[in-house]
């Protein structure tokens, strides 16, 4: 995740370069930050309309052979053979200690066949990580080369049958393949409704240009995608999430089927385990603080006689609230919407409440 | 008379009968993007050339300015309070952000003018 290491470029910047897009590194991607309508507008924009996102820099594998679904099971806490084909489950990769490694979305499309969508910064982790387990499968795991892209918003699903993908027979967390090498899913990262499409190289240009020619269509760079996913309350692994955190800690033990936290059989079972019957002593929340100023990641959150109690992961300004928004780690027994807690911004004291994930209503289409 | 004198730093200092107004300029908004949040100095704060004065606040990150000169401040924009887009609208007209009784107007001297900036950024 080095910036040292020489960047690497999505395969449709020229692109990007057209649409006078201003670039930064991420995970070691030079990727599009904002373009000239700016964060605030493409935001918005996405709540409204339809934004698209380049995010060829995540990583897709394809999970294949007759011990496919073993396989991910023992990576992930996970009933891979229980998902249905066509849909998709967000799940992790967890270490021995139940500290989350990645999270992934895993998808069903076949008897013995998964797509996984992993994080840029873990997909080198990730791959070592599935190749070290699948050893004592019978599974292949192949990394696709593909450009992937995100039309979210209300008007994606219209926009995308406008581009000539009619996705309308899928719901939130379902996933087909479209064409010969394109893989889609309704899912995203957001809160809206909406898709991720991953195409081949040689078909993905005309594609976007196709659906960038529909005027509800508009870029939406790296910058908003981060305001959007923190109003929609979901977790970015690095920030967020990481191997010290564990899935009960983050408030996504939803994540995990209930049969499995007691006798599954993944990686870290016995480690979550224990973090469940002993309780997580720390609670992932959503946190709303007071006035304008944007409470950023890495602020310490303070009780009333000024001690410790947590720390904030994610935090910046909510376009679509229309106030600062953040989350953040606090002990279990501040966990509670409401609670009164503070932190302090270049010596200034502000006052945060514990607010309920996520900030902006879910629109996604649950069929 | 007034001259308006430019920073390495992206403000801009114009100064009127011994009073400078301090803002940032437009290539300055424009590079950090939609603001959110403006945190102004207090009227009769001391300011040396090099403090933060001000930290503007985008949707994604928060950014020093710096007094371009030593001085009191004499008022701040309160308009910034509620309004700090008027930064990204007018950096250079309302988007103004304190005005500053200065003490050693000689610094002002090894500032650039406007030539001389908008070569620096081109």
């Amino acid at each position: 995740m080095s910036d040292t290491k020489p960047q690497k470029h999505l395969p449709l910047e020229a692109l990007h370069e057209d649409a006078n897009a201003r670039f930064g590194t991420f995970a070691g991607w030079r990727m599009p930050l904002t373009y000239p309508a700016g964060v605030m507008k493409e935001h918005l924009h996405t709540r409204e309309s339809a934004g698209l996102f380049d995010i060829s820099h995540m990583q897709l594998f394809e999970v294949e052979g007759a011990g496919a679904a073993d396989f991910l099971s023992r990576a992930c806490p996970l009933d891979a053979a229980a998902l249905k084909p066509g849909q998709s489950k967000y799940t992790v990769l967890l270490n021995e200690n139940a500290g989350i490694i990645d999270d992934l979305i895993v998808t069903r499309l076949g008897e013995s066949r998964f797509m996984v969508v992993a994080n840029a910064g873990n997909a080198n982790k990730d791959e070592a990580h599935f190749r070290a387990i699948a050893t004592a499968f019978k599974v292949s795991l192949t990394p696709l080369e593909r450009v992937l892209v995100a039309l979210q918003g209300p008007e994606a699903e219209a926009a995308m049958i406008a581009a000539g993908l009619d996705l309308s027979d899928l719901t939130f967390m379902t996933g087909t393949e479209p064409r010969a090498g394109w893989f889609a899913a309704r899912s995203g990262y957001t809160g809206e409704d909406g898709f991720e499409i991953a195409l081949p190289l040689d078909e993905a240009e005309r594609f976007v240009r196709t659906l960038l020619d529909d005027e509800r269509v508009q870029w939406v760079g790296l910058a908003a995608r981060d305001s959007l996913r923190l109003e929609a309350g979901l977790c970015l692994h690095g920030q967020d999430l990481d191997e010290d955190t564990d899935p009960a800690s983050a408030a996504i033990l939803w994540a995990v089927p209930k049969a499995l936290r007691a006798e599954g059989k993944f990686i870290g079972a016995q480690a979550l385990q224990e973090i469940i019957a002993d309780g997580a002593s720390e609670k992932r929340v959503g946190l709303k603080p007071e006035g304008r100023q944007p409470v950023r990641a890495g602020a310490p959150l303070i009780n009333e006689a000024g001690e410790m109690v947590g720390r904030v992961t994610s935090g910046g300004f909510g376009p679509s609230a229309g106030h600062p928004v953040a989350m953040g780690y606090v002990a279990k027994s501040l966990s509670e919407p409401g609670t009164r807690l503070y932190t302090e911004v270049r010596g200034n004291r502000i006052a945060l409440d514990v607010h309920p994930l996520p900030f902006t209503p879910q629109r996604y289409k649950k069929g | 008379m007034s001259q308006t004198y430019f920073t390495e730093d992206h403000e801009w200092i114009k100064v009127e009968n011994g009073v400078a107004t301090v803002g940032i300029t437009d290539y300055a908004q424009e590079q950090l993007g939609d603001l959110v949040f403006v945190e102004l100095p207090e009227s009769g704060a001391t300011l040396s050339k090099g403090d933060t004065a001000v930290v503007v606040e985008s949707v994604k990150a928060a950014s020093d300015v710096y007094a371009p000169a030593d001085g009191e401040v004499a008022e701040v924009n309160d308009a910034l309070t509620g309004d700090p887009a008027l930064v990204n609208s007018a950096p250079t007209g309302d988007g103004w952000l304190w005005k500053m009784k200065l003490t050693d107007e000689s610094q002002l001297e090894g500032l650039m003018d406007e030539a001389a900036y908008k070569a620096s950024i081109a």
